[in-house]
Order: structure tokens, then C-alpha cells, then sequence
């Protein structure tokens, strides 16, 4: 180190890096800044998803009603006075609405006003007040302040959604219908109130009657047949092909395949079960039985790989261990791996019973589509599913279902959050560091 | 099946009550071979599986029998000179009848006479069946009981049948691929007499509505699928502009960067994303994006279609960002630390590690998860079903209206559909494709993966 050549260079290199570290630090911070704003873009787009979804789904579940004075007629209701209950089902209780409404406006007696007046009545609300009589018939004969069932014109109108300021010819209500609403308004006839029929009724071409609890049941059944039918074969493969299958080429070939079979567009286990559930073995279309066979396959490969990192992670000692005391290869599985990895099982079955009930594509090729106001009693009655009904709602054109499509979103969120909570705690509570 | 459930659950009592009583009483269960629980599984299993067999068979053949029995018993005039359509349809009113659904044409008495045979021979399959099945059962049971001694080696038996069980149970897995390949592949070879691949694979234009009237406007049963292809293309692009760079970015943030306590909020906050259903997405693309875009689009001066390119691609792609950003999480991670080491030793900043060592390390990953995220655009289904149109566009301008491959499945399947027309059968076309598309992608993806995991392993 003495040749003083050598001396300057090394100095001219160090010159160098010193003088290009300004620059090289600006790229780093330029570097770092550009990742943070990736993540902080991705929760944005979280929260405006939620926010989104909850600023336009929750005024749903409230419902306006309009109080009304309702003389229950017994000449209407009952004229034979027997209270026969198909006299009472077949009363025109529409006429009784009807008349307690014309009474709060006697003003209005222009027919074509007068008929004005009654749309702002559901067409539903004659059959709530059945129900209601007929679960309750001293009511006939008196005069109660009952709370009716509004239009969904109406309900838009009380929740601000129709703009008042709009000409009147672009709004869905006109001037008269609002300065009536006003009146009810001001004399407190008018008031939201919460929306039990959304939970309560099945789907209806009306907003106002329309409700989840169809489609909640459809889930139900769907999700309850899947379970029973994805868990044990899930299972039962991961055991087999963790555990005692021999490594040759039929093996190898069931592994690539669940992996492939994990990754292919849910569509086209839609297409599978058209052509082979439907077409070859004639199960019943748009059945929670056939969702459920379509959802077992799609996500078998899910709950197989799920189970088989969840029996890994068991140590052999515990397998070396029973063996060693003698039980038999399928008892040492049964008896002690199988209930070690359990939890971990458990979590990624629910995972996978979370992407089941969310899914929709292959559910719509089966004819889950179909508009079914009943809600399903069983395995084998038409249904249709809650994220189905999202879509059928979604494509709606009336202003009401807009709300009502995101509260059925919100309560289907609900529903995965409580599902993957569930698996998260599962996690927590029992994973074991071996 | 809640019957033999039953029989089984009794055959399991029986069973083992018979393997003790046989060794002398509970005293000498060491006479046994195996414990008695298995002496009763062996006989629940010889109860219930020989029943349950002979159920499905029975549930799967008995309509087409009764239909076959029936139809031969239907008056001569009425069959001859009918097409296999006719006759089904005739059958199917029979059946309603029956069942007392609507009819769609006039009762006749033939009619009326077949629809009570069919209910007739209905409830006697239904009877002999629980007959039979529960006297296999109890043939089962009984041929188990006789069985059932000391020296039965009902444990290797029981273990045995499990085994079998189990082995069917993982072959579920190939028997649906082979499903999917076949019943795919089946209804396109019908399409593909009717019209040719060529026209398919090449053609420019779709409108698969066959006309009914020589006259119809927009109706030619044309079957050119590139614009659905080009569509599919273009929206999964823009999918991938969103979501890999958000994707990988904050990947390499959260595993380089951030603060152990930031990762651990942001990491699942992203993986949220991951969970929502795609018809949230669908309708959140189609309620909430489209009409901004195609405000901001106005005001630009732009024209924008109210079911955009865009519109779809975006939300997408902030769909697949928590699938990028998680599988490359997972690659970047696995490089090893000495990697970096080496290259801060030699004076690298970190970004620098990190574009320069970190990165080509973990590339083949990379694009491992790139790819299969690539597929999962292909063949994601909702979102562009309520968010891109139904026009088949041949465009490359991201403001009009396109349609996917996807699209026109749901769209073609979820009509009226006759089963044998070109129409329907297009659908499955369609859906050989994206099966072997994304299966292309996939395998690709799954190997470079597996490969890459290899190396540092």
C-alpha cells in the first residue's frame, strides 16, 4: 500500500459511491414509498368496498309504514259472523286499507286521485293485515291504529333517495303523492320501522315484500348436504394419500389432478353438473341436492389439501409411538393422528364451506337461477341460494332492490365473518407447536 | 337410509353382543381375536353396505324402467311416427299427471290411463324396494351373526373394507376431472359436427341466436368466438395491470420492510379481499365503478359504455391482488437470508437486495403465481357477467362494452334451452376451452412453483 497510484484510485472510488449514495438513497426511499402506498392502496380499496356496501345497504332494514286508523269491518271481514277462517282468508282486505286511507284525505275524490292515493299502499299489505286477523280474529269489528306496509316509491321517497328538487316528470313520485306524504308526515303517521319482512319472506317482484329468508334456507340445506358429503371424503382422501398410499404413478396422478382441480374456474364445475348430475343421472334442477353435489366437488380439493398440511404437521413420533404399543396402521390413525390434526381439519373445511356459500357461477348453470318465492323445506325443493339472489337482485330495475341487494350483501358478509372468525379462533385455540 | 342407518346402527349392537356372548361372556374377551367393537362394525358393514348399494342402483334405474314399461303399454297409434323429442315430451306430460303438475296438452284417456300405471308401478317400486333393501339387510346381519366367532378376523376385515373406502374416497378426485373432461368434451365434438372448428376458433363474429324467421334482424347463428376471446383477453389484462404491481409491490413491502406489528393488520386486512364473494364484486363493479368511470369519462369528453372493459378489469383486479400478493409473499420469503447477506456485505442498499438478488431469486415463483393468477381472470365468472356486456365487440378500446368467454356460458345456459341445439351446445365449447386453457396455465404454474420450492429446499 505504499504506491501512492494505487492510493488515489482506491480514494476515487470511494468518491465515487460517495458521490452516487445521494442518488442511490433517493431510490431507496423512492422504493420503500412506492410499497407503502401498494398496501395502503389495497386497504383503501377494503374500505371503500365496505363502506360502499354498508352506506347503501343499511337504511334496508328499516321499512316505512303508515299508521292508519283501519276499521276491521266485520260486515267486510266476516258477514256470516262465524269467524270461519276461509271466510276470513278470502275478506277483500285491500278495501279496508283502502277506506281508512280515504278518510285521512277526504279531499281527494277524483277517481283517478283516489286510485293515486291507494298505490301508496303496498300491494302486500292485504295480506299482512290477513295474517294478522287471522291469528287474532277479536280484532274484527273494532277499529285499530295499524301500522300498513308503504310502496316502495314511498319508502324511497322517506329515506331521501328520490331527489324532491327533480322535475316532476323524471321522478317516480309526482307532486300530489309528496305533498300527501307530507301531510302523513307532519301528523306523524309516517315512520320507519324494522324491516322483519326482510328476513321473514321469501323473494317477491316487489321491494317492499321482498326478503332473504328463501334464499337463507337454500343456503342452509346446500351448505348442511355439503358438509356432510365434502368432509369425510375430504378426509378420509387426505388420510389415504398422506398416509398410506404407495408412491407410484396412480398416487402421483390423484395429487396433480386435486391440485389442477383446486384451480379450475368455478364455471365449469357448473358445466359438470348440467351435463352429469342433471343430464346423466336426472337429479332435480335448482335442488339444494344438486348445489350441494356441484359444491362437494368444488371443494374437495380444498378440504384435501387443507387436511393433508394439517396431518403433516402431527410429528411421527405420536405414529412411531402407537405402532410401537401395537395398534394397527388404520387404528393408529384413527385413534391418535387423525383427532391431533383434527382443528387444523376443522379450519380448513370451514374455509372451505366459507368459499361454498359465497360462490355462484356454477350454481346458476344448475338452475338455481329460477325466481322461487317459497322458502324450501327440504334437500329436494326448488331453491335458490343467498348470493344467487344477490345477482337476481342486482339486475333488478327497481330503485328499492338496490338497498335490499346490499343488505342481503351485508348479511352474507356477516355470515363468512362468522365463519372464518370461527376458523381463525379454531386456529388459535388448539394449534399445537410440536 | 334413515332405515338402515338404523338396521346398521342395530347390526353394530348385535354384533358385538354376539362376539362377546360367543367367547363365554365379557369375563373372556381375550378369547377374541379382535375387540368386540369390530365384530360390530363387521356386521353393521355387511348390514349396510350390500343395502345401500342395491338403494342407489334401485333409485338410479327404477323411472327408466317404469318409463319403458309404460311407454310399451301406451296405445300403438299414439308412439308410431313419433321422434325421440315427441315422445319425451308425451312422457313428460304423463309424469305430470301423475304427479299432479300442469299437463300441456288435453288429457285423453291413453294419456290418463298411462299416468295412473305410472303412479301404479311408482309405489310398488317404491314398497319392493324398502322390501328388498331391508331384507338384504337383514340377509347382511344374519350372514354376519353366523360368522361372527372367536377366530374371525374381524379387525383385518373391518381395516380391509376401510382401506377400500378411503382409496375410492381419493380417487373422487379423478373421477371429477374425467368428468369435466368428458361431459365437456362429448357435447362439443356434437357441436363441432355442426359447426366447424375453424369457423369457431377463427370466426369474427358471434351472435349465437339462431334466427326463428329468414327475415330477423341480428339473428345469423354465427359461432366466431375471437371476439369473445379478444374480450376475455382484454378485461384479464387490465385485471393484471391492477393487481400485479399492487400485488407484488406490497408483497415486497410487507416482507421487507414493514414492521413486524403493520404486517401483521395488513397482511390479513389484504387477505380479506381474497374472501368476498365475487357477486359482491360483481355488484360493486357494476352499481358503484361503472357509473364513475363513466361520469369521469364525460367529463373528459370520452364516450363511455355503461358496461365497460374498465370497469370490470378494475374491480378484478382488486380481487386478485391478495392472490398475487400472497403467493409471492410466500417465494420471497423462501429465498434464502444468506442471499441477502451476501449482497448487503457487498454494500447494496436494501432496495437494491432487493431488485437485484431478492427478485431474480424468486422470479420463476413470480411468475408461477402470475400465471395461475392469470387463470383465475380467465375463468372468474360474476364479475364480468354483471359488469361487462353482452355485445361481442371486436375491439381494443377499454371504454366500449366487451364480453367473455365466461359470460356467454352463463348467458347461453341459463335461457330457454333446447338440449341439442347449437346454442346450448356452444356453451360447452366454449367451456372446452377455458377448461384447457386455464388447465395449460395451471400445470405450467404449478410446476414452475414446485420446481422453484425445490431448488431452496
Amino acid at each position: 500500500m505504499n504506491n501512492p497510484a494505487t492510493n488515489t484510485t482506491s480514494r476515487r472510488a470511494i468518491d465515487i459511491v460517495n458521490a452516487s449514495l445521494k442518488r442511490r438513497y433517493a431510490r431507496e426511499r423512492r422504493f420503500r414509498w412506492l410499497g407503502a402506498t401498494a398496501v395502503t392502496l389495497g386497504m383503501v380499496f377494503v374500505i371503500l368496498l365496505f363502506a360502499d356496501i354498508i352506506l347503501k345497504g343499511y337504511t334496508a332494514f328499516q321499512q316505512t309504514y303508515i299508521q292508519l286508523p283501519v276499521e276491521l269491518a266485520a260486515a267486510t271481514i266476516d258477514p256470516d259472523g262465524n269467524r270461519d277462517p276461509a271466510t276470513l282468508a278470502s275478506a277483500d282486505y285491500m278495501k279496508l286499507i283502502r277506506e281508512a286511507l280515504r278518510e285521512q284525505f277526504p279531499e281527494v275524490t277524483d277517481r283517478r286521485d283516489r286510485r293515486l292515493l291507494t298505490s301508496m299502499i303496498s300491494v302486500g299489505a292485504p295480506d299482512l293485515l290477513r295474517e294478522r286477523v287471522m291469528a287474532d280474529p277479536s280484532l274484527i269489528g273494532t277499529t285499530q291504529e295499524l301500522w300498513i306496509l308503504a310502496d316502495d316509491d314511498i319508502d324511497m321517497l322517506v329515506k331521501g333517495y328520490i331527489d324532491r328538487n327533480a322535475p316532476e316528470s323524471d321522478r317516480r313520485v309526482g307532486d300530489q303523492m309528496i305533498s300527501w306524504i307530507d301531510k302523513l308526515d307532519a301528523e306523524g303517521r309516517i315512520a320507519k320501522r324494522f324491516n322483519t319482512i326482510f328476513f321473514t319472506h321469501g323473494t317477491s317482484r316487489e321491494p317492499e315484500l321482498a326478503g332473504i329468508a328463501g334464499a337463507l334456507m337454500g343456503s342452509f340445506y346446500t351448505l348442511i348436504l355439503t358438509f356432510l358429503l365434502s368432509f369425510p371424503i375430504g378426509v378420509g382422501a387426505a388420510l389415504y394419500l398422506e398416509e398410506f398410499a404407495p408412491k407410484n404413478r396412480w398416487t402421483d396422478l390423484i395429487e396433480v389432478n386435486v391440485n389442477n382441480l383446486a384451480a379450475v374456474p368455478s364455471i365449469v364445475f357448473g358445466l359438470l353438473g348440467l351435463a352429469v348430475f342433471i343430464g346423466f343421472f336426472g337429479v332435480p334442477r335448482s335442488t339444494p341436492l344438486v348445489a350441494a353435489l356441484v359444491m362437494t366437488l368444488m371443494t374437495l380439493p380444498t378440504i384435501i389439501i387443507a387436511s393433508r398440511v394439517a396431518l403433516k404437521s402431527v410429528p411421527p413420533s405420536i405414529r412411531e409411538a402407537a405402532l410401537g404399543v401395537g395398534a394397527s396402521p388404520l387404528q393408529t390413525q384413527f385413534h391418535h393422528v387423525l383427532p391431533l390434526a383434527l382443528p387444523g381439519i376443522l379450519t380448513g373445511s370451514i374455509i372451505g364451506m366459507a368459499r361454498a356459500l359465497g360462490e355462484t357461477a356454477p350454481l346458476l348453470m344448475i338452475g338455481m337461477i329460477a325466481f322461487i318465492v317459497d322458502v324450501p323445506k327440504g334437500f329436494t325443493d326448488a331453491a335458490t341460494v343467498l348470493p344467487v339472489q344477490i345477482f337476481l337482485w342486482a339486475d333488478s330495475p327497481e330503485r328499492g332492490f338496490v338497498e335490499r341487494t346490499s343488505a342481503a350483501i351485508i348479511v352474507l358478509l356477516a355470515f363468512l365473518f362468522v365463519m372464518n372468525l370461527a376458523a381463525v379462533l379454531l386456529r388459535r385455540r388448539f394449534e399445537r407447536r410440536w | 337410509m334413515l332405515v338402515v342407518l338404523t338396521v346398521m346402527a342395530g347390526a353394530y349392537h348385535i354384533g358385538r353382543r354376539r362376539a362377546i356372548q360367543s367367547a363365554g361372556g365379557p369375563s373372556q374377551i381375550k378369547q377374541l381375536h379382535s375387540l368386540p367393537t369390530y365384530y360390530g362394525l363387521y356386521a353393521a358393514l355387511w348390514a349396510g353396505i350390500p343395502a345401500l348399494l342395491l338403494m342407489a342402483l334401485w333409485t338410479g334405474f327404477q323411472d327408466q324402467i317404469i318409463i319403458s314399461l309404460v311407454t310399451t303399454h301406451l296405445p300403438p297409434e299414439l308412439i308410431n311416427g313419433l321422434s325421440d323429442g315427441r315422445l319425451g315430451l308425451l312422457i313428460n306430460d304423463v309424469r305430470n299427471l301423475a304427479t299432479g303438475n300442469i299437463v300441456s296438452t288435453a288429457v285423453t284417456p291413453d294419456i290418463q290411463s298411462a299416468a295412473d300405471q305410472y303412479m301404479r308401478l311408482n309405489t310398488l317400486s317404491q314398497w319392493s324396494m324398502w322390501a328388498v333393501v331391508l331384507a338384504v339387510a337383514v340377509a347382511g346381519l344374519a350372514y354376519a351373526w353366523l360368522r361372527t366367532q372367536p377366530q374371525l378376523r374381524a379387525r383385518n376385515r373391518v381395516e380391509a373394507t376401510f382401506t377400500v373406502i378411503l382409496i375410492i374416497f381419493s380417487s373422487i378426485a379423478i373421477l371429477t376431472t374425467l368428468g369435466i373432461v368428458l361431459s365437456v368434451l362429448f357435447e362439443s365434438l356434437l357441436f363441432f359436427q355442426k359447426i366447424s372448428p375453424l369457423e369457431f376458433f377463427f370466426g369474427i363474429n358471434w351472435s349465437p341466436q339462431i334466427a326463428l324467421r329468414a327475415d330477423q334482424v341480428g339473428a345469423s347463428g354465427a359461432f366466431g368466438a375471437i371476439p369473445l376471446f379478444t374480450g376475455t383477453l382484454m378485461v384479464s389484462l387490465i385485471s393484471m395491470l391492477v393487481a400485479v404491481p399492487i400485488g407484488l409491490l406490497s408483497a415486497i413491502y410487507l416482507s421487507e420492510y414493514a414492521h413486524r406489528k403493520v404486517r401483521a393488520i395488513a397482511k390479513p386486512a389484504l387477505e380479506i379481499l381474497a374472501g368476498i364473494p365475487t357477486v359482491v364484486y360483481g355488484f360493486f363493479a357494476a352499481l358503484t365503478v361503472a357509473p364513475i368511470i363513466r361520469e369521469l369519462g364525460m367529463s373528459f369528453g370520452l364516450d363511455v359504455a355503461s358496461e365497460s372493459a374498465l370497469a370490470a378489469g378494475l374491480v378484478m383486479g382488486v380481487m386478485i391482488i391478495p392472490f398475487v400478493s400472497s403467493l409471492s409473499d410466500d417465494v420471497i420469503n423462501a429465498v434464502p437470508q444468506s442471499l441477502r447477506d451476501g449482497s448487503y456485505a457487498l454494500g447494496a442498499t436494501q432496495s437494491e437486495t432487493i431488485r437485484r438478488v431478492v427478485i431474480p431469486a424468486a422470479l420463476p415463483g413470480i411468475v408461477g403465481g402470475i400465471l395461475l393468477a392469470v387463470s383465475r381472470a380467465i375463468g372468474e365468472t360474476m364479475i364480468v357477467v354483471m359488469a361487462a356486456g353482452l355485445a361481442a365487440n371486436l375491439t381494443a378500446n377499454p371504454l366500449d362494452s366487451v364480453t367473455t368467454v365466461t359470460v356467454q356460458i352463463v348467458t347461453l345456459l341459463t335461457g330457454d334451452q333446447e338440449f341439442d341445439s347449437a346454442k346450448t351446445l356452444a356453451a360447452f365449447a366454449l367451456g372446452l376451452t377455458l377448461f384447457l386453457v386455464t388447465l395449460t396455465l395451471n400445470v405450467i404454474a404449478l410446476s414452475i412453483v414446485r420446481k422453484y420450492r425445490e431448488q431452496y429446499e
